[in-house]
């Protein structure tokens, strides 16, 4: 499960849309466990392609560095797909780089966005729930 | 020169948890083949067969990525941070 606050789901679509036309990415720091995000880091797509996403290493470093200020931990990644599903591509599911990760996918192809999250362990893709908080919650 | 090495998550099990390890070297290139002489299982991991980088990881010294400076070749002296991350990708 990937629970995370009405604030952060909408920073994270918000910055899914304001990529177009190609892939949006960023990190998500929280607990890894207990699939709670407490931040989200938009970071910018190196591969600047609608079909690519590669997350900025400089962003990368800044984000692992001030999540772990905030006694934190990068506990998954989300990026947005333009014209195809909610789900992980076989690129998604070759690159996966940690088996502890959510890795959230946010669908464009529509009027209205979708976001699904899923766990990438070995291969194999589960699905899981997010649920969106109603209450804001400060990191750290 | 002594440099440590901050290890990504997803290394640190194969150095018994550790989080940091520090090791003598004075290029990149010798911080991964140290990394590696000590922990071989993350060979396949940060390299390549032909010994360059893997794509799927970023080295930074201090504030820098390596790849923007010398890659292998770039120099690491006392007291630099050498930092590992996954180099997070896909389509």
């Amino acid at each position: 499960m990937l629970r995370l606050s009405k604030d952060l789901y909408l920073q994270m679509v918000a910055h899914c849309i304001t990529g177009l036309p190609d892939e949006a990415c960023g990190l998500l720091a929280g607990d890894t466990a207990s699939g709670e995000a407490g931040v989200c880091y938009p970071t910018k797509n190196a591969a600047a392609s609608a079909k690519l996403y590669l997350v900025d290493s400089k962003d990368m470093l800044r984000a692992d560095r001030d999540a772990e200020d905030h006694g934190l931990a990068i506990m998954g990644v989300f990026h947005s797909h333009t014209h195809t599903d909610a789900y992980p591509s076989p690129t998604d599911i070759n690159q996966a780089p940690d088996p502890d990760w959510h890795y959230v996918l946010v669908s464009l192809r529509d009027t209205h966005p979708v976001v699904r999250s899923y766990r990438i362990v070995d291969g194999r893709v589960t699905e899981e729930s997010v649920v969106v908080l109603a209450h804001t919650r400060q990191a750290g | 020169m002594p440099v440590d090495v901050r290890l990504p998550t997803v290394l640190r099990s194969q150095a018994g948890g550790q989080s940091t390890v520090s090791l003598d070297a004075s290029t990149i290139g010798e911080v991964l083949s140290g990394l590696v002489a000590q922990y071989p299982g993350m060979s396949g991991q940060l390299l390549n067969d032909d010994g360059t980088l893997h794509r799927f990881v970023n080295v930074y010294v201090n504030d820098d990525d390596v790849r923007y400076l010398s890659a292998l070749d770039t120099p690491v002296k006392d007291g630099d941070e050498v930092s590992i991350l996954p180099a997070v990708a896909g389509g």
